[in-house]
């Protein structure tokens, strides 16, 4: 018996903090422009759309849908088991993050499935947001 | 003759050292040099004629104003950029007369050690991107299944691009995979990696290095070579490569405004491209390519990939060499890889079988969708 590799996790930065500190609270989060209403994934300090820099944290519903998917098979490090579903998820408010496909088998992913958030502790520190399929 | 400052540079010298999987007992430091005497003495130019520098090694941690005191201490130039950036840079300080003569290298070797991991370079570190599993390969995997979903692009469109790549590669007696032919079968019949690709429809790993040597159109005009004309670049960027889901509806044109800029800094088209070099680091990629740089129209480029189109006897004659397909891939040294290919190709220094017979006007990219830049280069016997 031997302990799987470790996977890389994420390193919280200033920026990037309340979202990972909402993972760990159970909240999907992102920033939403004050000036434009843009929402906005991956964390910056100004809006993309307008440039504005009153970003505030919401917490998303956690409701989505498959944007596009990949079933992976060769990992990039040993610590991932395959095969995997790599989805990118179009959130509910508009906004599209990376994560995985989760509590089924990795070839029902597809596009316009429609999936919620869970969440997977993966270390002290660190709670991955993941995806599975939606109940309703 | 134009007015546009690139107009004012020729590409005079390119140079491939040995590529291999492994180059056993080869460092990168002396891939650098090799692949610049190498560019040098294509051009027919004495190292002390070299006034700019642009030359680098990653593993070694080499920046080119080290380098600069590899050519007497004599250049007054140096770069930072990679590929067909490093290439532009270099002639816009030749066309605004901050030097003459510049020399651009880049290696690699040594660097993928750990195999059970995928290469480095393809492991980005981001803190939203790596914990999911994700790498280069499904980072661009994500955009050509988001294309076949809407526009019906079939496996077999992927396949017959990359055995296309692959079976020019394998007429290459300098190719990693010389000899290796394969058929649009064998590529779907192949292990999956990151669906919809599977292992021929991804870039190899190797090592090796290139080099390239830019100097004015005028100065060419002395050298005894077939200079090849800067015809039009421009680079195009949508954020960081890797750090964040790559979406079809924002990312999936890249490179369209940079061929359009392209395009009009020398009054030509796609209908004029005798050879494309386009960069090729999956086989998606070139789909997507070909419908960005207007060749056909977004949703079309799996039924224009058919048929012969892409071969060497074909009206697109695509990645000539065998590419990062077939070819080598030596880590950021295939940026530069894909110019000096172009060059080689437009002087007529292919072996014979891959020559395209009267090619003119080459175009050549680096990046793609899956990476959020696309970078784009003309090139050409003639000039602008």
């Amino acid at each position: 018996m031997s302990a799987r590799p470790p996977i890389p996790l994420p390193r919280p930065t200033e920026l990037s903090r309340p979202h990972w500190d909402g993972c760990r609270q159970g909240e999907l989060r992102f920033q939403r422009c004050r000036d434009c209403g843009a929402a906005v994934f991956i964390p910056q300090p100004v809006c993309g759309g307008c440039f504005g820099s009153e970003l505030v944290w919401e917490t998303s519903s956690g409701r989505g849908t498959v944007y596009s998917h990949s079933v992976v098979h060769r990992p990039p490090v040993p610590g991932f088991e395959v095969p995997y579903a790599v989805i990118v998820v179009e959130l509910e408010e508009g906004w599209f993050m990376l994560s995985n496909l989760v509590d089924c088998e990795p070839s029902n992913a597809r596009i316009g499935l429609a999936v919620e958030v869970c969440f997977r502790e993966a270390s002290d520190e660190i709670t991955l947001p993941c995806f599975r399929p939606s109940e309703a | 003759m134009s007015d546009h400052p690139f107009h004012r540079v020729a590409l005079v010298g390119a140079y491939h050292t040995r590529q291999a999987k492994v180059l056993e007992g080869v460092r990168e430091l002396d891939l650098v040099i090799e692949s610049i005497r190498g560019a040098l003495g294509a051009a027919g130019l004495r190292p002390d004629e070299v006034d700019g520098v642009s030359v680098r090694s990653s593993t070694w941690g080499l920046n080119p104003r080290e380098a600069a005191a590899w050519f007497g201490g004599r250049p007054i130039w140096t770069g930072v950029s990679l590929g067909i950036e490093g290439v532009m840079e270099a002639a816009l300080a030749i066309a605004s007369g901050q030097c003459e003569t510049v020399v651009i290298a880049d290696a690699q070797a040594g660097r993928y050690t750990d195999r059970a991991a995928t290469s480095p370079w393809t492991r980005p570190t981001q803190e939203f991107v790596a914990c999911f599993g994700l790498y280069t390969a499904v980072e661009f995997a994500l955009i050509a299944q988001r294309h076949m979903h809407l526009y019906g692009t079939r496996p077999e469109a992927l396949a017959e691009v990359a055995a296309t790549i692959r079976n020019h590669g394998a007429q290459n007696p300098e190719a990693v995979f010389f000899g290796r032919h394969v058929t649009p079968a064998d590529v779907l019949a192949s292990r999956p990696v990151a669906e919809p690709f599977r292992l021929l429809d991804c870039a190899i790993n190797s090592e090796g290095g290139a080099a390239l040597v830019l100097t004015t159109a005028e100065r060419a005009r002395d050298l005894d070579v077939t200079p090849i004309h800067l015809l039009g670049s421009a680079i195009e960027r949508q954020g960081m490569a890797y750090v964040a889901a790559p979406v079809w509806d924002k990312h999936g044109a890249s490179g369209r405004r940079a061929a359009e800029r392209a395009f009009a800094q020398c009054g030509l088209g796609p209908r004029d491209v005798d050879v494309c070099e386009f960069y090729d680091p999956f086989s998606f990629e070139l789909i997507r390519q070909f419908e960005a740089f207007g060749f056909c129209k977004e949703g079309e480029g799996g039924d224009f990939v058919m048929g012969g189109r892409i071969e060497i006897g074909g009206e697109c004659p695509l990645v000539t060499g065998g590419g990062l397909l077939s070819f080598s891939h030596p880590g950021t040294a295939q940026l530069l890889q894909k110019v000096t290919s172009s060059v080689l190709q437009l002087q007529g220094a292919m072996p014979e079988g891959l020559t395209v017979p009267g090619a003119e006007v080459a175009m050549t990219s680096n990046g793609g969708a899956g990476a959020l830049f696309c970078d784009v280069m003309l090139l050409g016997r003639n000039p602008a």
